[in-house]
């Protein structure tokens, strides 16, 4: 690992720190840190143009709301108990007597709802689009159950992939447009947008903006089967210096270490794995599974399962159907040397 | 009066119907019910046209399903009780919240309406059966037997697991090769027959069959709210239906609706089935609203604040719910301008809402409230229906919808709506009419346990979900991790729902006791101002010994309200005993217009419901000769069932014979 990359490494996880508020180093088994803070929890915590006035909405909505809740339920308590005259000289009340009550009530409400569908509509209007062109786009594709990210660029060989981690540079507009290998899925970041749908057949489009550098944790919300629960991405947003380190890395082929034993796990990969994953630079050139070129710059596998690990990462090789079960990915059978060589070999994908 | 027992049957066209009175244990009145009732035991049972026997059947049936919807949700909730738990498999835990929704949504919620409104529409219209009595019992048998359907392959291990919404192409062949999708989509279309022939009988009965004097002003609300919800059904089931029989045809013809390789759309399947769907969430609350809007007043000793109003507000509510299903797609990538529209649409669609709120609350207001159980019911409606109300108008709200959507504040949502505004009315209508039912009152003690147990565990189980929604947690997850900050939110809900199971719990126990022991009831045990609460309890086969003569809104309450229309005449009118007879009227203003003759108990409906499910289950069977033997033996049925029969040509009165049979 060369001294630029284990920086970036330090760099994410101090990041991921204090985005988090608390940071306990992972133990083996647990998958990932207990947060104080749950890291979809768009209510309460945003960033950026496309999602801050969405927040704001979301409070302002809240609040009145619940006003209007306390108020009806306490006209509501007061017309179940208030007192009664003991004598009343109309026992039952003509049946329209009361009707001013339909008339305030209504009346009211309509112009509350009135105001509150004007202030949407002009939320919705500032969020449609952003600010200025869109400085970086990718397409996001979704598959049962992970997530394959392109960066797109005018010159087409600059273009690169990557799975489930995204990054963006800080403060900028970034387009993201939306696809899907097989069934619909739902792209969603919730600190830094709402959610859209990845619909077979069709381009969908949106846009993200991150206000402060940060990992911000994405998640499909649209039901596609039996890994619906575990398929999370994180977008990692960074200084424009930082993000263009990255870039230039991410496009980068490996290349190849000699040493007897990554040798040897390189060749376990390209009989083993290269089916389905790719690692540029060798021959694996699988397009069904992420693309591994970069492995470990990434923070977490399994599309957001578990950090990423060397333990981790032996886990999910030889027990992927118990931790994530009818996922794509074989629990592969592999020997103790096995392991040590492919692991060994995976620990270059820098 | 004592020469009208005729041994021949009638078979003149034309005649004046006798006016007279009819108490219990004259000869009239035996006549009537010799006329009536079914033939005991199991031929009477396969039989029976009663609208009461077909309204029960409904309603118990309805409830059986909803117990097995709530023990599968039960299930879910020990899963979702801790972070992750294994006590289900992921396949386990996509089969049970499909079947759940499925359950609720399709087998529930809105048949156990329709069981109310079948025993209580000729009750409170004032009519001896439904318009046509025999589709009645055809719609139960299909509605059993789909059920049966939809059901059969949940024991195999098999069961839909796309979601009841279904989405493709996840429900197509490609991604679910298994029967489960072709049970779900042929199970559709043949519960689809059934809803469709239901609606059919509830508007022809409701323009057809109100006694003399029930102006369409002077229909309960239930009335109008099945009445709205059966005209919607009629618009929105064909396009679920379509898009189910299309999905089928993907996956067994090998056609390409839906599949994207071949131009298919998948967006199409979203539209077509939220341009059904959003329509029937309000078919599966605007009858429970009416309940409310019926029963509530009686509670409070006065009629109910702004009928009119009220009135106008479902048939708004419904004719704005079919401008707003683009709001169960907000996310799909739609322009912008159309999700404009459809959100300001859906922001409106709450002002007919509020009409109905203020109008529950001023009749409480205005009265003078009595605390039984079903007043417990309704009042805690009132609160929960507010609360699901303002929710949905956060989900209006388009960028708001972009975060909402697909989160559990979604389920929250929707839970809020159809229990608050479905489930406590049920119960409480249940309540109020089990006097009616079955000649019984149920237990007050325990009927005011299971509301507090109910009221409590629903708002401990669903409000959390809301939590959980803004903290980020999707629906149809089978598990989440620890570090996503869901895990107390859940534990609480999985409480909550168990708390709400124990009241449901002791409802039932209620039920059963109260059947067995509880007090002997009055024919209006409840001083209820309608006309169902005129009869005894339980009313007899024929309903009404005459068919009476009706003034206002409450016939029952006129000698306490004056509402200027002079009074009723509940214990003289038609006598009509000719063979099984009612009185059909003009369909706005109730004028007594043909003689209806009745048909008597048929075995047809339960055949010609069997004959097409099985022909349905060949076809999930691939058994093509089968199926088509079915299809014979439907048409056989269908042709004894429509023999024409002189005895059942309508009778027009003398002074009517201007406009000649032509109703014949």
């Amino acid at each position: 690992m060369n001294g630029s990359e284990s920086g970036f490494r330090h760099f994410i996880a101090v990041n991921y720190a204090v985005f988090l508020g608390v940071f306990a180093a992972a133990p083996a088994s647990a998958a990932l840190p207990e947060n104080d803070v749950a890291p979809l929890n768009y209510f309460l915590h945003s960033s950026g143009p496309a999602s801050m006035p969405t927040m704001h909405l979301g409070w302002v909505f809240v609040a009145l709301l619940l006003a209007i809740l306390v108020t009806i339920a306490l006209l509501l308590v007061v017309a179940i108990l208030h007192k009664r005259p003991a004598k009343d000289p109309d026992p039952m009340g003509r049946e329209d007597k009361g009707i001013f009550w339909i008339y305030i009530g209504s009346g009211i409400s309509t112009c509350i709802l009135f105001a509150l569908a004007i202030y949407s509509l002009i939320t919705l209007n500032t969020i449609s689009k952003p600010a200025h062109a869109p400085a970086l786009t990718l397409t996001v594709t979704g598959y049962d159950w992970w997530w394959k990210v392109e960066y797109e660029y005018d010159d087409p060989t600059r273009n690169f992939f990557t799975a489930n981690e995204i990054h963006i540079p800080v403060r900028q507009p970034v387009l993201v447009k939306l696809k899907s290998a097989d069934v619909i899925h739902a792209f969603w970041v919730p600190m830094l947008a709402g959610k859209t749908q990845m619909i077979p057949g069709l381009i969908n489009r949106q846009w993200i903006e991150a206000d402060t550098e940060g990992v911000y944790r994405g998640q499909c919300t649209q039901y596609c089967g039996l890994q619906h629960a575990h398929m999370g991405l994180e977008v990692v947003a960074q200084s424009e210096t930082e993000f263009l380190k990255w870039e230039d890395n991410q496009r980068r082929s490996i290349e190849t270490v000699s040493a007897i034993d990554i040798n040897n796990g390189m060749k376990l990969f390209l009989d083993r794995c290269a089916g389905c994953h790719t690692i540029r630079g060798t021959g694996a050139v699988g397009a069904h599974a992420p693309d591994l070129t970069h492995l470990n710059s990434r923070h977490l596998i399994a599309a957001g399962l578990l950090t990423n690990t060397p333990e981790h990462l032996v886990q999910w090789i030889t027990h992927a159907q118990e931790l994530k079960p009818g996922a794509r990915m074989p629990s592969m059978e592999l020997t103790v040397t096995e392991i040590s060589a492919l692991s060994a070999f995976l620990s270059t994908l820098n | 009066m004592t020469d009208v027992v005729q041994s021949s049957p009638d078979l003149k066209l034309s005649r004046i119907p006798e006016v007279g009175t009819s108490p219990i244990g004259s000869t009239a009145e035996i006549r009537l019910s010799e006329l009536w009732e079914s033939a005991p035991g199991w031929r009477g049972w396969l039989s029976t046209v009663d609208h009461k026997e077909i309204g029960l059947r409904y309603l118990v049936t309805a409830f059986i399903f909803l117990l097995m919807g709530g023990v599968e949700a039960l299930i879910m909730r020990l899963q979702l009780a801790r972070p992750d738990q294994t006590l289900l498999t992921p396949e386990q835990y996509n089969q049970l919240f499909t079947m759940h929704g499925m359950t609720m949504i399709f087998l529930y919620s809105l048949p156990v309406l329709s069981g109310f409104s079948n025993y209580l529409w000729p009750l409170m219209l004032g009519s001896r059966d439904m318009a046509f009595p025999r589709l009645n019992a055809l719609s139960y048998w299909i509605f059993l037997f789909a059920g049966i359907f939809l059901y059969a392959s949940f024991p195999l291990g098999e069961a839909p697991n796309a979601g009841w919404f279904n989405y493709v192409p996840f429900a197509g062949l490609e991604y679910n090769t298994g029967p489960n999708i072709d049970v779900y989509a042929l199970g559709m279309v043949l519960l689809g027959i059934s809803t469709t022939v239901g609606a059919i009988n509830f508007i022809v009965t409701l323009f057809r069959m109100r006694a003399p004097g029930m102006s369409i002003d002077r229909v309960p609300i239930l009335v109008w709210g099945t009445l709205t919800a059966s005209v919607a059904n009629i618009f929105a089931v064909p396009s679920v239906s379509l898009a189910f029989f299309l999905l089928w045809l993907d996956r067994q013809i090998g056609t390409h609706f839906f599949d994207v390789v071949n131009g298919g759309k998948p967006l199409l399947w979203q539209h077509l089935f939220w341009m059904f769907g959003h329509p029937w969430v309000y078919a599966v609350v605007l009858p429970a609203m009416g309940i409310v809007s019926d029963a509530l007043p009686t509670f409070c000793r006065r009629p109910l604040v702004g009928y009119s109003a009220v009135a106008l507000s479902t048939m708004a509510t419904m004719l704005l719910g079919f401008g707003v299903w683009i709001h169960h797609m907000f996310a799909a990538g739609l322009p912008t301008l159309a999700l404009s529209f459809f959100g300001a649409a859906s922001m409106v669609i709450s002002i007919p809402s509020a009409v109905a709120v203020f109008s529950w609350i001023a009749t409480i207001w205005l009265g003078r409230p009595v605390f039984n159980t079903p007043f417990l019911f309704f009042a805690g409606f009132v609160i929960l229906f507010v609360i699901g109300g303002l929710s949905g108008v956060m989900t209006a709200a388009v960028p708001l919808d972009f975060q909402l959507n697909e989160t559990y504040f979604i389920v929250a949502h929707l839970h809020y709506v159809l229990l608050g505004i479905n489930v406590f009315p049920v119960i409480g209508g249940i309540y109020y009419w089990f006097p009616k039912f079955f000649g019984r009152m149920m237990n007050e003690t325990l009927g005011k346990w299971s509301f507090w147990v109910m009221f409590i565990g629903f708002n401990l189980g669903f409000f959390p979900m809301h939590l959980a929604g803004l903290l980020g947690m999707p629906r149809r997850i089978y598990t989440y991790a620890p570090h996503m900050g869901w895990s107390t939110v859940n534990m609480v809900t999985s409480v909550g729902s168990f708390v709400f199971a124990a009241g449901i719990l002791i409802f039932l126990v209620n039920f059963f006791i109260s059947l067995k022991r509880g007090a002997p009831a009055s024919s209006n045990p409840w001083d209820a101002p309608t006309l169902e609460w005129a009869m005894p309890s339980p009313p007899p086969a024929y309903n009404f010994a005459v068919i009476p003569f009706v003034a206002s809104r409450h016939p029952l309450w006129e000698d306490r309200l004056d509402e200027g229309a002079g009074r009723s005449s509940l214990e003289q009118g038609y006598l009509l005993m000719e063979g099984r007879e009612t009185i059909g009227t003009t369909p706005l203003d109730a004028k007594p217009d043909i003689i209806l003759k009745m048909p008597d108990d048929s075995y047809t409906p339960f055949f010609l419901g069997l004959f097409s499910s099985l022909a349905f289950t060949g076809l999930l069977l691939h058994w093509p000769g089968f199926t088509l033997l079915m299809a014979l033996a439907c048409s056989l049925s269908l042709m004894v069932w429509m023999w024409p029969r002189k005895d059942l040509v309508q009778r027009v009165p003398d002074n009517k014979q201007d406009k000649g049979a032509a109703h014949g």
